[in-house]
């Protein structure tokens, strides 16, 4: 082999077998459209229960945090995730999941060292980097309307 | 031969070999070889994965003492790695049997890589040698991947981490062994290959080379051909790195294709399964030695095999900096055949 690095690494990128892109784009469609009508029957639901309509978009996440969190500590929720992909790591589920999960996992550590200090582990960017967009989109419209 | 091919000074027979693996690989093509498996949760009574790794250790070198009827005592010295960090899984598993250890690192190439050192000192100092390795799933997926309850997809190369282990029982005299007892011949120290590739999902690719390299100096110090051999069994390359080393050593003048097998192909029925690639871990090719190969080879169903445990030498950390991923590759021939030199 006397293929430099590069050329390996093209041809080693060009030989690996792809993901099915059309199955797998048509399966995380339906889950992840099926997880966004069942947020929208439980929209349906609470509003039906007369709570007031500022929580009711506040109580559908929490509903739906909440079945992740049961569906991936009862060890359901990855095998649902491993078909449907992006269907389930896009929705609020995804998140849920990553936060799940690690808790569950480093019980062995410790409440301290395990669940405490790894549990943002998969979620710990999304969380920073979401805080630091919110509050720098925050400066940019307050800028915008005080000067405007 | 300066980085040649050695052979022990004194001939070392694998005297005998006892498997450990979970209740995927005990379902797979091969679960009939195996000696022992958690037929649950692949927890092995223990609470943590990571205990659960020690434990397989410990029950395959149990069982292999057991039947064989020798006491910690009489065992020389002993070779063993896993893939947990600082081998402990190696560590605290051994720790029941008093015998001088030394733990080792080749990631899925450290069954080879235990069976070459022990047939190299067993054949200079004589006395027996064991060598065990190990790896469970959850408890790689847990140090290399992600926890385990999350939810995500893998890439179509990406390799599954056998659970499993194997302890084998290398010994410089005849009558500890059975009839037809195969005998390490020879053996070719692998040379760390790095070629660049970077996707911790795709170690067939990184480890093919590797593999290459040793199959190229083998075949090309001895002179002899691959057809000679009733297999070459590599370990753990998966279906992508097989056809790559099968591709390039045909470049190389060395057609491989008809005689070779990967260990990581021949575990799972990948595609029923959902395996992806295949196999992997140090417990990958140790169980299909272990298990099926030594008793193709006692059977006199084969004689004569080359066996290349190939290794990708990452860390979770390495990956996360974006380093490359070095590959290795140790080869020992196994054979049942008298005058094989």
């Amino acid at each position: 082999m006397n293929t430099d690095s590069g050329t390996y690494k093209k041809y080693a990128d060009a030989h690996a077998k792809k993901s099915p892109l059309g199955k797998d784009c048509a399966r995380a469609f339906l889950v992840g459209g099926a997880i966004c009508t069942l947020a929208q029957g439980l929209t349906a639901l609470y509003e039906w229960l007369k709570i007031d309509a500022e929580n009711v978009g506040a109580l559908v996440s929490v509903t739906l945090i909440f079945l992740t969190a049961l569906l991936t500590g009862i060890g359901i929720f990855d095998k649902i995730a491993k078909f449907a992909g992006a269907g389930t790591v896009v929705p609020i589920t995804g998140f849920a999941n990553a936060v799940a999960s690690p808790a569950i996992d480093t019980k062995g550590e410790g409440f301290v060292l395990g669940v405490g200090a790894k549990i943002f582990s998969i979620a710990g960017p999304v969380i920073l980097y979401g805080t630091a967009a919110g509050a720098l989109y925050g400066i940019i419209y307050w800028v915008c309307i005080t000067l405007f | 031969m300066a980085q040649g091919i050695m052979r022990p000074l004194r001939p070392v027979w694998i005297a005998d070999a006892a498997t450990v693996v979970g209740h995927e690989e005990a379902a797979g093509p091969l679960g009939a070889y195996f000696d022992l498996h958690d037929p649950k949760d692949d927890t092995f009574g223990q609470k943590t994965w990571e205990k659960a790794e020690s434990e397989m250790q410990r029950l395959a070198v149990n069982t292999l003492l057991g039947r064989a009827g020798w006491q910690d005592g009489e065992i020389e010295r002993m070779f063993a790695g896993d893939l947990l960090n600082q081998c402990t899984g190696s560590g605290y598993g051994l720790l029941p049997f008093g015998i001088p250890y030394f733990g080792l690192y080749g990631a899925c190439s450290t069954c080879a890589e235990g069976l070459a050192l022990g047939a190299l000192i067993g054949g200079a100092y004589g006395g027996r040698t064991v060598t065990v390795s190990s790896s469970h799933n959850c408890s790689a997926e847990r140090q290399f991947r992600y926890p385990m309850e999350y939810g995500g997809q893998r890439p179509p190369t990406a390799q599954w981490t056998v659970t499993g282990s194997a302890a084998f029982l290398l010994t410089d005299d005849a009558r500890d062994c059975k009839k037809n007892a195969p005998r390490i011949a020879e053996v070719l120290v692998g040379i760390s290959v790095d070629r660049g590739i970077t996707d911790a999902n795709n170690m067939g690719a990184a480890m093919a080379p590797a593999a290459l390299d040793t199959v190229c100096r083998y075949f090309s110090e001895s002179g002899r051909e691959p057809a000679s051999f009733d297999g070459i069994f590599t370990g753990d390359l998966g279906a992508e790195g097989s056809s790559i080393l099968r591709e390039f050593a045909r470049a190389a003048g060395i057609d491989i294709a008809d005689v070779h097998e990967d260990c990581g192909n021949l575990i799972y029925n990948a595609a029923a399964t959902d395996k992806h690639a295949g196999g992997s871990g140090c417990g990958c090719s140790a169980v299909v030695l272990g298990g099926y190969l030594l008793d193709c080879l006692r059977r006199g169903e084969m004689q004569d095999i080359l066996f290349i445990g190939t290794g990708a030498l990452l860390s979770p950390m390495s990956v996360q900096q974006g380093g490359s991923i070095p590959g290795i590759a140790h080869l020992v021939r196994i054979t049942t055949k008298e005058d094989a030199e």
